[in-house]
C-alpha cells in the first residue's frame, strides 16, 4: 500500500483532529435530551435517591461493556457498522444493516423534536411570552374556550405549535411553521455534517459544552428559587421499597441502554475514524461515566425548578382560596395571610360550615404539586415553559432553555446522521470521485421530505410510535447480536487479543465475564421482560380532544389495527435483518458451491486488516 | 337591594401595596361623584346629582351596594341596564380616578371588554426564523464554495509536479487539458475515478 503523497491519511480515511473532538463526540452523541427530560422523572417516580443502586449496576454490567464493545469493534475494523459486520462474517452483515436502519427511523423523528424547541426558540424573543397569556374569544368577551378550560401553556403546545387532531386516524393539515422550522433544523443539521466528522468535529467544540455552560446557570438560578429545596429534597429522599418492584430494574437498564445510544452504528462510526493504537477501554469508561454525571448533574435544576412550580402553584391555590373566603365573609383585605390560613379555615369551618362548604374550596396540597410527575415533551414545553413565566426576566431564561435542548439534540443527532452516513459512503452509493457533501445533502434532503409527515396534525401521535417502538425492542435486538456474534462467532480470543494490540495492555477478567455472559443474559432478560410488557396491554395512546368530557385530561385511545401493524413493523423490521441476511448469504453460498456448506467463512481479524 | 343596585368590590391593597390609601367617607363622596359623572354623560341630561347615588352595607372588605335615583320620577331607581352601560363607558374614568384597575375595581355584575393584545404586522417569530435561516444558509454557500476551491487546489497540484506518473497518464490518457476539466466546476473528475482501480485495494 502506497500512500498517495499529499494526503497525510494513509487509507484515504479521515480522521480527527484530536482525541479530545473524539471523546466530545461520543459524550455528545450519548448525551440527549433523555438525560434532562427521562432521567429525572425515573429517579423521582421510582423512590428518588434509591433509583441509584439498581441504575448504577445496570451502568456497570451493561452500558460500560457493551459500550467498549462497540468502540472497540469501530477501532479495530476501522469501518462504518455494515462494513464492520460484513468485515466479521457476511452472516452478521444483518447486524449492521439492522443498526443502520434504526439510524435512520430515529434520525428522522429526532429532528421533529427539535423543530418543536427551535420553534418555542424563536417564540421566545416577544414580550409577553406568546405561551403566558391566551388569545380572546371572537367577540372579546372572554378567551379562547379551548385555551380557557387548559392552560395557556397547555393551548400554545397543542393548540399553537402542533395543531393536533383528536385522533392518530386523523391526519390534519400540514402545519406551514412546522415546515419552515423543520427546513431550518434540516439545514442546520446539513451545514454541520456536510463533510462528514471534519465539520462535525468543529461544530461538536460548540455543541456538547454549550449545555453544561446553561445546566450551570440554571443549577445557580434555580437553588435560588423559592420551592427549590422541597423539590430537590422530593427528589433525592431515597425509598427503598420501590427496589421490591422489578419495573425499577426493567427502567434503568433499559435507561442506561437507551442513554448511551449503543446498537445504532454510530459509536462504530466515530470510533472507525481513530487510530489504531488507542485505549478505547479508557475511552468507553470515560464517555460512560460522563454520561451518567450529567444526567445526574441536569436533575438538579431541573427538580429546583419543578419544585418552584410546584411551590408557585400551591401558593396560587392557596391565594384563590383566601380571596374566594374574604369576598365571602367581606372581611379586610390582608386578614388572612398564607401563614394563618390553616388557623382561620378551622375557625371558620366551626362557625359557619355550610358558607364554607358552599365555596367548594380545593384543598391544597405541596405534596400534590409535587407529585405531578411529567417526562418527555411534556416536561420541557408544558411544565417547564410554565416554570420560566413564574421567573423574573423570563425571555432570557426560555431562550437560554431551548438552545440548550436544541444543542443537546443536535450533538446527538450528529452520531445519528454519522450512522447513516459512515456506511453509505462506505458502500459507495455515490461515485467515489463525486464530493462527500452530495452524499450528506441527499440524506438530509430525503430526510426532510419523508419528515413532513411528522408536521401533520396527528404528527407528534406518530412520533411517539416512533419513540416507543423503533427506538426501543429493535435496539435490544441488535445489541444482543452484537455481543453475541464478537463473542461467539468473531471469538473472545481473538477479539482480546485484537483489544490488547489496540490498547497495549492484557484484557481485564471483568471484561471477559461481561461480555461472555453477563451482558448477553442482561440483555435478554430486559428484551423479554421488555416485550411481556408490552403485550400485557393492547398499545394505547392519549390524545388531546377538547369535545371530550373529561377535558382538560387527555382522552385515552386505543391504536385501529392498521396503527398496530405499523407498530409491529417499525419494531421487528430492523431485527429482522439479521437473520434474513444471514439467510440470504446461506442460500447464495449455497448456490455459489453447489455443497451444503456451514462453515463458516474466513474472518478476518482486525490486525490483519490494518497492518 | 332591589335588582337596579349593584355590588362593588374594591381591593386597594393589592392594586397599591404600600401606597394605598384608606377609603373613608371622602372616598365615597368621590365615588358617588364618578357613578353622577358617569349618569350624566351617558345620559346627556345634567340631572343627575350627587345625592343621587346611594351607598349601602359598607363593608372593611371593602365592599358595597348603591343604587342611582332618579330625582325627576319621584324617587325610583334607574334600571339597572342604563347604570350598566353608563358604568361600561365610562369604565376607564373610574378606575383612573382611584388609581385602580378592572380586577381590583370590580363590579360584580358588569363584565368589562377585554383589551385585545398588541399584534405586531409581522409577527416576531417570522423575523427570528428569517435571520436564524440567512445565517445557515450563509454558512452553507461558505462551506460549499470553501469545499469546491479545496477540491479545484487539489485537482491542480498534480499537474505542477513533474515526477508523478499520473500526471503523464492525464494528458496522455484523454489528451484534456486539466484546466478544462477543472471547468466541469471540479466536482466530478473522470480521470482520477479512473485511476482508483490502478491501486490495490487495501
Amino acid at each position: 500500500l502506497s500512500a498517495t503523497p499529499e494526503a497525510p491519511k494513509e487509507d484515504g480515511r479521515p480522521k480527527w483532529d484530536n482525541k479530545f473532538q473524539y471523546i466530545l463526540s461520543c459524550i455528545g452523541f450519548a448525551v440527549g435530551l433523555g438525560n434532562v427530560w427521562r432521567f429525572p422523572y425515573l429517579c423521582q417516580i421510582h423512590g428518588g435517591g434509591a433509583f441509584l443502586i439498581p441504575y448504577f449496576i445496570a451502568l456497570l454490567f451493561e452500558g460500560i461493556p457493551l459500550l467498549h464493545l462497540e468502540l472497540a469493534l469501530g477501532q479495530c475494523l476501522r469501518k462504518g457498522s455494515i462494513g464492520a459486520w460484513n468485515t466479521i462474517s457476511p452472516y452478521l452483515g444483518g447486524v449492521g444493516v439492522g443498526s443502520w436502519m434504526v439510524s435512520v427511523l430515529v434520525s428522522l423523528y429526532y429532528n421533529t423534536v427539535l423543530t418543536w424547541v427551535m420553534w418555542y426558540f424563536i417564540n421566545s424573543f416577544q414580550e409577553p411570552l406568546p405561551w403566558s397569556v391566551c388569545p380572546l374569544n371572537e367577540n372579546r368577551t372572554g378567551f379562547n374556550e379551548e385555551c380557557y378550560e387548559s392552560t395557556a401553556v397547555n393551548y400554545f403546545w397543542y393548540r399553537k405549535t402542533l395543531n393536533i387532531t383528536p385522533d392518530i386516524a386523523e391526519s390534519g393539515t400540514f402545519q406551514w411553521w412546522l415546515i419552515l422550522c423543520l427546513a431550518a433544523c434540516w439545514a442546520i443539521v446539513y451545514l454541520c455534517t456536510i463533510r462528514g466528522i471534519e465539520t462535525t468535529g468543529k461544530a461538536i467544540y460548540v455543541t456538547a459544552i454549550f449545555p453544561y455552560l446553561v445546566l450551570t446557570i440554571f443549577l445557580i438560578q434555580g437553588l435560588t428559587l423559592p420551592g427549590a429545596t422541597e423539590g430537590l429534597i422530593y427528589l433525592f429522599t431515597p425509598n427503598l421499597n420501590t427496589l421490591k418492584n422489578p419495573r425499577v430494574w426493567l427502567d434503568a437498564a433499559t435507561q442506561i441502554f437507551f442513554s448511551l445510544s449503543l446498537a445504532f452504528g454510530g459509536l462504530i462510526a466515530f470510533a472507525s475514524y481513530n487510530p489504531t493504537k488507542n485505549d478505547c477501554e479508557k475511552d468507553a469508561v470515560t464517555v460512560a461515566l460522563v454520561n451518567s454525571m450529567t444526567s445526574l448533574y441536569a436533575s438538579i435544576p431541573v427538580f429546583s425548578v419543578l419544585g418552584f412550580k410546584a411551590k408557585t402553584a400551591y401558593w396560587d391555590c392557596l391565594d384563590r382560596n383566601i380571596i374566594n373566603i374574604i369576598n365571602e365573609f367581606d372581611l379586610p383585605e390582608e386578614s388572612i395571610m398564607r401563614q394563618n390560613y390553616t388557623f382561620w379555615i378551622s375557625f371558620l369551618n366551626s362557625s359557619y360550615p355550610e358558607k364554607i362548604a358552599g365555596l367548594k374550596l380545593k384543598s391544597c396540597d405541596l405534596q400534590q404539586f409535587l407529585d405531578q410527575s411529567v417526562s418527555g415533551t411534556g416536561l420541557a414545553f408544558i411544565v417547564f415553559t410554565q416554570a420560566i413565566i413564574l421567573m423574573p426576566g423570563s425571555q432570557a431564561w426560555a431562550i437560554l432553555f431551548f438552545i440548550m435542548l436544541f444543542s443537546l439534540g443536535l450533538s446527538s443527532m450528529f452520531g445519528n446522521i454519522e450512522g447513516v452516513f459512515t456506511p453509505l459512503l462506505e458502500l459507495q452509493i455515490i461515485p467515489k470521485s463525486a464530493p462527500k457533501e452530495l452524499l450528506s445533502g441527499i440524506i438530509c434532503l430525503i430526510s426532510f421530505l419523508i419528515a413532513l409527515c411528522f408536521t401533520l396534525g396527528s404528527g407528534s401521535y406518530w412520533i411517539d410510535i416512533f419513540d416507543r417502538y423503533a427506538a426501543s425492542v429493535p435496539l435490544l435486538i441488535i445489541a444482543f447480536f452484537e455481543v453475541i456474534g464478537v463473542v461467539y462467532i468473531y471469538k473472545i480470543k481473538r477479539f482480546s487479543e485484537d483489544v490488547e494490540w489496540m490498547t497495549g495492555r492484557k484484557l481485564n477478567l471483568f471484561w471477559q465475564i461481561t461480555w461472555r455472559f453477563i451482558s448477553p443474559l442482561l440483555l435478554l432478560i430486559v428484551f423479554m421482560a421488555f416485550v411481556i410488557l408490552q403485550m400485557q396491554k393492547p398499545p394505547s395512546y392519549t390524545a388531546w380532544n377538547p369535545k371530550y368530557e373529561g377535558f382538560p385530561m387527555k382522552e385515552e385511545k386505543v391504536y385501529p389495527p392498521w396503527v398496530q401493524a405499523i407498530c409491529v413493523l417499525l419494531a421487528a423490521l430492523p431485527g429482522m435483518c439479521v437473520p434474513l441476511v444471514a439467510l440470504f448469504h446461506l442460500v447464495k453460498q449455497r448456490h455459489r458451491s453447489k455443497e451444503p456448506s456451514f462453515v463458516l467463512p474466513e474472518v478476518s481479524s482486525c490486525q490483519g486488516a490494518n497492518s | 337591594d332591589a335588582q337596579n343596585a349593584f355590588k362593588v368590590r374594591i381591593s386597594i391593597k393589592t392594586a397599591l401595596g404600600d401606597n394605598a390609601y384608606a377609603w373613608d367617607a371622602n372616598e365615597e363622596y368621590l365615588f358617588k361623584a364618578m357613578v353622577a359623572f358617569a349618569m350624566r354623560r351617558y345620559s346627556s341630561k345634567s340631572t343627575t346629582q350627587i345625592s343621587n347615588v346611594l351607598l349601602c352595607n359598607v363593608t372593611d372588605r371593602v365592599s358595597f351596594w348603591f343604587v342611582v335615583t332618579d330625582s325627576s320620577k319621584n324617587v325610583t331607581t334607574v334600571p339597572g341596564s342604563e347604570v350598566e352601560a353608563a358604568i361600561r363607558m365610562n369604565r376607564n374614568r373610574i378606575n383612573n380616578a382611584f388609581l385602580l384597575s378592572d380586577k381590583t375595581l370590580q363590579f360584580l355584575k358588569i363584565t368589562s371588554t377585554l383589551s385585545p393584545p398588541v399584534d405586531p404586522p409581522t409577527p416576531v417569530w417570522l423575523i427570528v426564523f428569517g435571520v436564524v435561516l440567512c445565517l445557515i444558509v450563509a454558512g452553507i454557500v461558505f462551506l460549499i464554495v470553501s469545499g469546491i476551491q479545496k477540491h479545484k487546489k487539489k485537482n491542480k497540484e498534480p499537474t505542477e509536479r513533474e515526477n508523478l506518473e499520473e500526471k503523464v497518464e492525464v494528458t496522455l490518457e484523454n489528451g484534456i487539458p486539466c484546466e478544462a476539466l477543472d471547468l466541469k466546476a471540479g466536482h466530478i473528475n473522470g480521470v482520477f475515478a479512473a485511476d482508483d482501480d490502478r491501486f490495490t485495494s487495501l
